[in-house]
């Protein structure tokens, strides 16, 4: 297989509190592959956008990287100057964030903003620049008589598009997107991850696709991390996580959304609430809340456990693993 | 038919248990001032809420869910047509006494569970002040005994711990469970939830459904459930009314309109449920366009998106028909003209 496009270290993210140090990343690790598919699952305060943004280098203050690297195609962001990673931002990766309203500017033009990502990266020829708009604009199902519109004349879903076009302006290797269609209806939503799947395919871009919503990425993703309490419990190929789930969190989870075909089941959902990343449950941090919780899991902190190709953070798995080992 | 025909003829179709019934429910807005606009928010609705029964009002976002809510929580008034409560027209509720009293007895629950209570008062605060507001003549003890009973049976118990607590220190789950108790606290007998749960992380919203499922089963209340997702709908509610470009286009029992959905846009939205154990099958064509509501004119609403469209869809606006017993839909083309006539 060729060398992943981007591998992340044993990231450590801490907000500092009055009760003490919030680690809301602990020790994540993974790498993605050119034009791999990866979603990361887990409920809202699991870490997954400060995951991110530790990835892209865009923490801000109180947030602190308090260990790991970040390896893109071999260069390790984390010790790149601010100067430096403004070259790489755009070009190599880009990053959607979760609400466009936030990240497009309310005064300015779709085609003033894009313009603008372009020449801070040497495209000086107006006429490229508003070719290439329309271009990666009409990728996204969008007319370019919107590169005219301010963002506020735009529905929630153009406006999601028009920012993934903005991603695709300098055609990176690689797309980060935090919970991009979350804020919109499920047709919208739909037609979107069809969209962006369709483009990671025929553009070849890797993708890392944060949702809170497991079924969503159901059909899209090649591998699936799912993270809890700042930890990923479970990562593996897409298919095989959904068929037969590892970790009990993840069962949850899969337990969560009713179907609209097979048999009409009552679900129970996962009952309470991720911690609050000061005080961590003792042992396994999911403990509090699993359905299968033995005597040591209050006690022990479980390893990743690697079997097959699957890894899982639960007791549960560790047999497997030794009998593979 | 003439239109005086028809609301009879409508009436008659409803059933005598009803507890609260729209009729040719209309509500147009004026938009852009002098020479301003009409945008048609919702149109000649048909809505019928048994005791007992949870109706699921599905559609997306513009389709006019939260403007039929508001038609029957008294926010607003109908433009046109009407709306009963145990067989008495809203319209002959007037004294502020009334509408209190209608309030407390059909109350609403808010989409977003972070700005519906006031962070500065404790939970048994905002509690006692909707007691004290609707029913007065509790005394201090019974309105706390009340409180209690309310927060114990939306499953925030225990429920004398929790007066105390504030809206901050609550997860979105619990804040939403706050909503409902609220509104149980007026002795209710339809709640009318708008969106509960789509604010809501997934794992937590099926505890509330749960919990309406359960309400509605215990204690006898109705639900008005709004949402834009139909499994959630088909998961707790007895009958579906599916809206687009505020009018409905199909509505019937739950498990018959989700096995045969006879609107495309019914259709559409079932395919649109990100269900991993189904097969995937969207067209990524359908950008999931806000419909277009302002002065929409003759003809369907659906047909800018609709892959069945003809030619008849752009001039004549489809009409509710049976498509099976209890099941209506509202197409010129897949709703057989042969069907029975009112
Ligand atoms: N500025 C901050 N100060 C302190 N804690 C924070 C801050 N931002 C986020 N956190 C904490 O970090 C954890 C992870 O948050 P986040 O990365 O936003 O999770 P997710 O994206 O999975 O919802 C949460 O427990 C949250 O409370
Ligand atoms: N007070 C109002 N004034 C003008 N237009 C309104 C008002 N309330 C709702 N609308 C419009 O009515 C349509 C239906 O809105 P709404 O009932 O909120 O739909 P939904 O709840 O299905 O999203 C939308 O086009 C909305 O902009
Ligand atoms: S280690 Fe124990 S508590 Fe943790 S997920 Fe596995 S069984 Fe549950
Ligand atoms: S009436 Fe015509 S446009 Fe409307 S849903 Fe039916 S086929 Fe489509
Ligand atoms: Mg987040
Ligand atoms: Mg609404």
């Amino acid at each position: 297989m060729a060398d992943p496009i981007l591998e992340v270290r044993d990231i450590r993210v801490e907000y500092p509190t009055p009760e003490g140090p919030a680690r809301a990343v602990d020790r994540v690790s993974f790498a993605i592959h050119p034009g791999e598919f990866l979603g990361i699952v887990g409920e809202s305060g699991c870490g997954k956008s400060t995951l991110l943004f530790a990835i892209t280098q865009l923490l801000t203050p109180p947030a602190r990287l308090a260990g790991g690297a970040v390896v893109f195609k071999g260069q390790n962001l984390v010790q790149l100057a601010e100067g430096a990673l403004r070259t790489v931002r755009w070009r190599d990766y880009s990053v959607v964030m979760q609400s466009a309203m936030n990240a497009l500017n309310p005064v300015k033009t779709v085609a003033a903003q894009y313009a603008d990502a372009m020449r801070a990266h040497g495209y000086a020829d107006r006429a490229a620049i508003r070719a290439r708009s329309r271009e990666v604009l009409s990728l996204v199902g969008i007319d370019s008589v919107h590169l005219n519109s301010f963002p506020h004349q735009l529905s929630g879903g153009m406006r999601q598009r028009v920012m993934i076009a903005m991603a695709l302006l300098l055609s990176p290797e690689l797309i980060v997107m935090d919970e991009p269609t979350s804020a919109l209806d499920v047709v919208a939503q739909r037609s979107l991850m069809v969209q962006i799947k369709a483009l990671q395919r025929s553009l070849g871009f890797a993708v890392i696709f944060v949702t809170h919503d497991m079924s969503l990425v159901g059909h899209f993703s090649d591998r699936l991390a799912v993270m809890y309490a700042g930890v990923i419990v479970e990562i593996g190929p897409t298919r095989r996580i959904f068929d037969s789930p590892g970790h009990p969190y993840t069962q949850g989870l899969l337990e969560s959304f009713p179907s609209v075909y097979g048999p009409k089941i009552p679900l129970k959902g996962i009952p309470g609430a991720p911690p609050n990343m000061v005080m961590l449950p003792t042992g396994c941090r999911f403990h509090p809340r699993c359905a299968k919780v033995m005597e040591r899991c209050s006690i022990d902190p479980p390893e990743l456990y690697e079997a097959e190709d699957l890894s899982v953070r639960c007791f549960l798995r560790e047999a497997a693993h030794v009998r593979c080992a | 038919m003439s239109a005086a025909r028809e609301g009879e003829s409508r009436g008659n179709r409803n059933q005598a248990g009803a507890l609260l019934e729209a009729v040719a429910l209309t509500r147009h807005f004026r938009i852009g001032g002098l020479f301003g606009r009409t945008l048609h928010a919702v149109d000649d609705v048909d809505l019928t809420l048994n005791a007992r029964e949870i109706v699921a009002l599905v559609g997306e976002s513009g389709s006019g869910k939260s403007t039929v809510a508001r038609l029957f929580a008294m926010v607003f008034r109908p433009t046109a047509g009407d709306i009963r409560f145990r067989g008495r027209s809203l319209r002959e509720i007037r004294s502020r006494r009334d509408i209190l009293a209608y309030r407390g007895q059909v109350p609403m629950v808010f989409q977003d569970p972070f700005s519906s209570l006031n962070p500065v008062h404790t939970i048994g605060y905002a509690l006692d002040r909707g007691l004290k507001l609707h029913r007065p003549s509790l005394s201090r003890a019974e309105r706390e005994a009340e409180a209690i009973r309310v927060l114990d049976s939306v499953g925030l118990s225990p429920g004398r711990r929790m007066l105390e607590r504030y809206p901050h220190e609550l997860s979105g789950g619990q804040r939403q469970r706050v909503g409902f108790a609220r509104a149980l606290s007026c002795h209710p007998k339809v709640v009318l939830a708008d969106e509960p749960v789509s604010m809501l992380d997934v794992s937590i919203r099926i505890g509330l459904l749960n919990l309406m499922a359960q309400l509605c089963e215990s204690e006898g209340l109705s639900f008005l459930y709004i949402t834009h997702d139909i499994a959630s709908a088909r998961y707790v509610a007895h009958r579906v009314v599916v809206m687009y470009a505020g009018q409905v286009v199909e509505s019937g029992p739950t498990e018959e309109v989700l096995h045969r959905p006879v609107h495309p846009y019914t259709r559409l939205l079932l395919s649109a449920v990100p269900d991993p154990r189904a097969e995937l099958n969207i067209a990524a064509t359908d950008l999931g366009e806000p419909p277009r509501v302002v002065e929409p004119g003759e003809g369907c609403r659906f047909r800018w998106r609709c892959p069945l469209a003809i030619s008849i869809c752009a001039v004549v606006t489809p009409r509710l028909r049976p498509a099976s017993p209890g099941h209506d839909g509202a197409c010129h083309v897949t709703v057989g003209q042969a069907a029975p006539a009112a």
